[in-house]
């Protein structure tokens, strides 16, 4: 065979171990049983050798398992070495130090035989419904609190699933055959990818994954370090302050472009939370990554060489490396703002090239209710979220999330199993951070109970006090505030009673703006203010625009009020 | 002798339009017109007159017109259609424009999500709340509906959607908001989300009632010149359209519902692979058409097409995935790839060869039609493998440029990869086989289908180039070309049955079901679907009913199809169905949850007339024999990655029986069959190709 037929054999082998993790995540999503599975997509799966670097990783929605997962198994191959593995065994955790950051994720690897011969092993994660201990409350003062801990074990042994195991973790979660049902798709996702393998290596006659796998990663690193090149080499420093949960919070990064790749160092941040939102070092490691790759180089696929051009260090025990047994449940708190603090460093080296601040954190709505009369009681989380920054050249996209991708959860899905009734859920008017580019809109959600009865908030809200910051002289976004209908204050975290009959009003932070507001086309701010993004006193006020009673633009008047200031 | 049994299928495509007559007494004459997009009534209405005069035909002897067309597609594509008003639940006018709040392509920074149908000022609010169950929160204040009349009026609003919350559950509110609009405003076109889309997700349902809307005047309007037209030809029969369910529906319903018309074209090549699959008794296939842009996939399993409630239309950011507009409709489940003839070629940051989607289209068109392109298209490379043959192709109206293809291949691939142009062909060929042997792949998974042992139909321009090749990538050894391939959408047409689907979402737990439970549902869905046929079908045809139950463990969010055989509630009860269930759930996941709870969520019940199948001509002199044939060219196989001096056949020298082996190539004026090394082709009763892989001594 000549080496440029090999070379296009590599390339197709490529683009179906790729299909085959696509069709193992897949299977996960449409098996599995929670709202941030089925819905969101919040899942991953990855092909990996037998030294457990990742060679192939379904594109899902969340960047939060992207590096967290490709490193978990090394974690499993250091438990139990490849040699001690047997064929028909099946491996799982949910240790938030080795998997991907807290209990209520669980994670499992299956190792692949030919000819009784370890050639690869397959691993996914999904976020299950309920892990026990506290549930999604980031109250506890340690991660015992947090539910049920999972080390490193075997959930199949030689085919046969460890009924021990199930016995132990339907005895410790609240909804056993739920949690039980995503154990079972996440063995059965392996097992399909695993199909798959062996159908590419049965056609290209294939004994292991050595030589296909070394060109992968030898390709990858290079085009990785070749779009690293390109950048601008030196330190650039960022901080950003967050609200926190008993005090606000400073995230400092330092990133440098060398020679070898990216390294962010988060020195200086602030020490971890009495709370759970602490984030454990993979965690982190996997938002800051996805933070450089998503503005250097957003095609290349994530694999081991891709990511390995990006190192992170943080202190020890600090809120972006917090060490066991630290409460981390609600770790995406801290996790979802690293690529905007990211960003920030990169602003200094390129010019025009990086968003605004997004509002980082999902709005996410965890309410729950007693039974009461017919109505049984409830435990639902339902995805939302504010405005994403403004792009140098494009707005930002208003209620979207940004680091995370996922999808939110239709109003009448949420309503058909709850009795959660939501009045409103519409964009919010002026929250878009003010620029030439303008931030994308938050969005108000007001929620009530059918049923007779009080709900109970589990608030973990951020962009209350610290709003997501504009660049180039852009404005900030709009800040979050939650409310009773009733008029009462509702704290961003922890939780709360909303009284029977009374109902919460939640207004969702908007991104920031890019460039001054005053050099934003007139025709713009004409246009958001016809469609009601933005009122007319803040077309005057901020962008320097006179709408005039017919809702026209004023030409004469805006170029006189932007002329003299 | 075809006294009043003749039939016209007209497909309108976006560069041809099709049209097929079947003379109802064996015999077909079909041909290709210019689509004239300002007024497309035109082409059909001249095509038709040229057929008519070809054939001898007598207009009063056509006593049916089938109907196809993209033009819905476009308008949605191009934003041409009409000027929407949206009615919402006070609290959810930005529902439309909020749509899903995720970001479909999550590393890019850049991303963007397509305007809404209806702009922000013209999402209107009225007071009234249902709840999940339908029942009612707050009652509908007639009032704030009348009072939006002046808005209507003064915004020149051509046409009105309405979608309230759960009216999926309850139409009542829905149904007098339509009512206090109709008193007001007599000819405006209402679409109530509830009538189009009787399911739950609020943006899914909305998304599909504005589309109805915004195509609806331009769909009447055209529909009513055309059946005009054809009247003063003086056709007799009436017009049926053809719906994205592969079924037929009449002037009236698609009037009313033209969002059910999307993708009509793919629909009408799946009911004729379907038809061939039934005849020639093929009880596992696959669908393969390839166009200039696209590629579709369509799984057939004993004679049905896998069918489905969704779509999304009008990908408009690098037709990826979630940057188009969901529709919720019965749709022929096609899985639709950016990978046609005319797909680009390029070298990508990891120095791989990268195929689509941007497509050279029709214009300038592959660099070897010699008009201007300079990029490497998947037909260039094509060329250079010897799939084609030159001198036939198009019927010999297009002369392939064979140095432009090479120059445009080292340019776009060979000078950044060190390939030459051979190997710079072979990449491109082989990824872009690859992608749609990928996305068959994964198409399966999610259906819980495999693929080896099937049997693909392959037709449309460029897809008998890539049959085989695929297929041998997908372990398929059985690949089928029909006649008349180029045309096989307008002869699906008329292969196609009257039929409606109708749809509930009802929330039932398998334990509270029983036979009295579910004979509420489905009669009021059968009364529905029967009186929706019957204005196509006539009061006496035959008619037959298919239930589909969609039916997940509680708690899931994804549901399997579980088809319901009629009187099984009654006989086995609970367990006949729960077994049903099981199996579909094992057949998808390789395992059963033992303990759960099981639900119904959505019901579908499907009436249609007994489909009329024309009369194909059938040879009976069937004898094998050796074909001839008319020259040799290199040719490269890609699964030996080897050149073989192939033979070069015409498909209108082959008769029936013909028999030849691979490498060859089987031309005809609208595509070339490619046969791989390996491979025999035969040509059968009907006139089919049939390609058989004789690996391992089959």
């Amino acid at each position: 065979m000549t080496t440029a037929t090999r070379d296009i054999q590599l390339q197709v082998i490529w683009s179906r171990l790729i299909a085959a993790v696509e069709e193992q995540a897949r299977s996960l999503i449409r098996a599995g049983f929670s709202t941030s599975t089925r819905e969101a997509g919040d899942v991953s799966a990855g092909v990996f050798n037998v030294r457990g670097e990742m060679l192939a990783q379904a594109v899902t929605g969340t960047p939060g398992h992207i590096n967290s997962m490709a490193r978990s198994v090394r974690h499993f191959l250091t438990e139990y070495p490849i040699e001690t593995m047997a064929e028909g065994d099946v491996f799982i955790t949910n240790d938030p130090w080795k998997a991907t950051g807290h209990l209520s994720d669980l994670s499992v690897v299956t190792p692949i035989y030919r000819a009784g011969k370890p050639v690869a092993l397959f691993a996914c994660t999904t976020h299950v419904v309920d892990i026990g201990g506290n549930g999604p409350s980031p109250e506890s003062r340690d991660v015992y609190g947090e539910g049920l801990f999972i080390p490193i074990m075997k959930i199949a042994e030689r085919g046969e699933m460890n009924e021990h195991l199930l016995k132990i973790v339907r005895a410790n979660v609240k909804e056993p055959v739920q949690v039980e049902g995503d154990i079972f798709a996440l063995v059965s996702c392996n097992e399909i990818g695993g199909r798959r393998l062996q159908k590419i290596m049965d056609e290209y006659g294939l004994e292991d994954l050595e030589e296909t796998g070394k060109a992968i990663l030898t390709r990858s690193h290079k085009a990785m370090m070749d779009a690293i090149a390109k950048l601008p080499r030196g330190t650039w420093r960022n901080h950003m302050r967050i609200d926190g949960y008993e005090a606000p919070i400073d995230l400092h990064a330092a990133v440098t472009v060398d020679e070898i790749g990216v390294h962010i160092d988060l020195d200086g941040t602030s020490p971890a939370s009495r709370f759970g939102i602490n984030c454990p070092m993979c965690y982190t490691e996997a938002y800051a990554a996805f933070g450089v790759k998503c503005l250097v180089a957003p095609s290349l696929p994530n694999n081991a060489a891709t990511l390995g051009c990006i190192t992170v260090t943080a202190p020890e025990d600090c809120i972006a490396n917090a060490s066991f047994p630290r409460p981390v449940v609600a770790r995406s708190t801290i996790g979802m703002f690293l690529p905007d603090l990211v960003f920030g460093c990169f602003e200094q080296a390129l010019d025009d090239f990086v968003p605004a601040e997004s509002t980082g954190t999902l709005w996410n709505v965890r309410l729950g209710a007693a039974a009461h009369g017919q109505q049984r009681g409830f435990m639902v989380t339902t995805f939302h979220s504010g405005g994403a920054g403004a792009r140098p050249r494009i707005d930002g996209l208003s209620a979207t999330p940004f680091p995370s991708g996922i999808r939110n959860v239709p109003v009448e899905v949420t309503e058909a199993i709850t009795s959660l009734v939501i009045w409103k859920k519409e964009l919010r008017q002026d929250s878009g951070g003010a620029g030439r580019q303008r931030g994308g809109l938050g969005q108000t959600m007001v929620i009530g109970n059918r049923a007779e009865a009080p709900l109970t908030l589990y608030a973990r809200y951020e962009r209350v006090e610290n709003p997501a910051k504009g660049r180039k002289g852009g404005l900030p976004g709009g800040l979050g505030r939650l409310t009773l209908g009733s008029g009462a204050k509702v704290k961003a975290k922890g939780i709360q009673i909303i009284p029977e009959h009374d109902r919460l009003v939640i207004d969702m932070p908007g991104g920031g703006g890019y460039g001054r507001a005053e050099e934003r086309d007139p025709a713009s701010v004409v246009e958001d203010v016809r469609l009601g993004y933005v009122t007319a006193d803040n077309a005057l006020n901020l962008y320097k625009v006179v709408v005039d009673g017919s809702g026209a633009l004023d030409g004469e008047a805006t170029a006189l009020l932007r002329a003299t200031g | 002798m075809n006294k009043g049994n003749a039939r016209l299928a007209v497909d309108i495509g976006g560069t041809f339009t099709d049209i097929v007559l079947d003379t109802g007494t064996g015999t077909f004459v079909s041909g290709k017109y210019l689509t004239t997009h300002a007024a497309p009534e035109k082409a059909v209405l001249a095509g038709i007159g040229d057929l008519i005069g070809k054939s001898g035909v007598k207009p009063e002897d056509i006593r049916l017109v089938v109907h196809g067309t993209t033009l819905a597609t476009n308008a949605l594509i191009e934003r041409k259609g009409a000027k929407v008003a949206l009615i919402t639940t006070e609290g959810f006018r930005d529902s439309l424009e909020i749509a899903y709040e995720h970001r479909f392509e999550v590393s890019d920074l850049h991303m963007v999500r397509p305007a809404p149908l209806v702009p922000r000022n013209l999402r209107l609010e009225v007071k009234e709340r249902l709840a999940a169950d339908g029942s009612v929160l707050i009652a509908l204040d007639e009032q704030s509906v009348r009072d939006l009349v002046p808005l209507l009026v003064a915004e020149e609003i051509e046409a009105v959607a309405v979608c309230f919350l759960h009216s999926y559950a309850n139409g009542d509110h829905e149904r007098r908001a339509g009512e206090i609009l109709r008193e007001a405003l007599p000819d405006m076109r209402i679409t109530l989300s509830h009538d189009i889309c009787p399911e739950i997700r609020e943006f899914e349902r909305g998304s599909t009632a504005c589309a109805n809307a915004y195509v609806q005047p331009i769909m009447e309007s055209y529909l009513q010149r055309l059946a005009q037209g054809v009247a003063a030809i003086g056709i007799p029969g009436h017009v049926m359209l053809m719906m994205s369910s592969g079924g037929l529906t009449s002037l009236e319903v698609a009037c009313r519902q033209p969002i059910k018309l999307v993708e009509s074209g793919p629909a009408g090549g799946a009911v004729l692979a379907a038809h061939i699959a039934t005849t020639l008794g093929i009880d596992d296939a696959i669908a393969f058409d390839m166009g200039g842009t696209t590629a579709k996939l369509v799984l057939i399993d004993h004679g049905m097409p896998h069918h489905s409630r969704h779509l999304e239309v009008a990908r408009a950011y690098r037709f990826l995935k979630g940057s188009g507009m969901p529709l919720r409709v019965p749709v022929i489940d096609l899985v639709e790839i950016g990978a046609g003839g005319g797909s680009l070629g390029h070298v990508d940051a990891l120095g791989r060869v990268a195929v689509g989607p941007e497509s050279a289209g029709s214009e300038p068109g592959p660099a070897s039609y010699g008009r201007g392109g300079t990029k490497p298209a998947v037909t260039d490379a094509d060329l250079i493998l010897g799939r084609i043959d030159t001198a036939s192709f198009a019927g010999g109206s297009i002369r392939l440029d064979m140095p432009a293809a090479e120059k445009a291949l080292l340019d776009g691939v060979g000078s950044a990869t060190g390939m030459d142009v051979r190997t710079s062909a072979i990449a491109i060929a082989e990824v872009v086989d690859e992608n749609m042997a990928n996305a068959a792949r994964v198409h399966a998974t999610d259906n819980g289908a495999e693929l080896e042992g099937r049997t693909m139909i392959a037709f449309g321009g460029a897809a008998p180039m890539h049959a085989a090749r695929i297929a041998q990538k997908l372990g398929i050894d059985k690949v089928i070309i029909p006649k008349g391939a180029g045309v096989g959408s307008a002869h699906g047409f008329l292969l196609a049955p009257v039929a409606y689907e109708a749809v509930r979402t009802r929330l039932v737990p398998l334990a509270g079901l029983d036979a009295i439970t579910a004979g509420s549902i489905l009669a009021e869905m059968r009364t529905e679907a029967e009186n929706f046929v019957r204005l196509g079908a006539g009061k006496d045809a035959p008619l037959r009913q298919d239930v589909s139950v969609y039916m997940r463990y509680r708690g899931q969010g994804h549901e399997v199809a579980v088809s319901l055989p009629e009187g099984l509630l009654e006989t086995e009860g609970q367990s006949g169905i729960r077994r049903l269930f099981e199996a579909e759930y094992h057949r998808h996941f390789g395992r059963i949850i033992p303990r759960m709870e099981i639900e119904c969520l959505t019901w579908t019940l499907t009436v249609s007339a007994v489909a009329e199948i024309p009369v194909i001509a059938e040879s009976t002199n069937a004898v094998a024999q050796p074909a001839s044939p008319s020259g040799t060219q290199t040719m490269v196989d890609l699964a030996a990655m080897k050149d073989f001096e192939g033979a070069i056949f015409q498909r209108s020298g082959l008769s029936t029986g013909a028999t030849l082996a691979g490498p060859a190539v089987i031309a005809e004026a609208e595509t070339n069959t490619a046969v791989p090394l390996g491979f025999s082709a035969t040509v059968d009763r009907w006139g089919n190709i049939v390609m058989q892989n004789q690996r391992d001594g089959q």
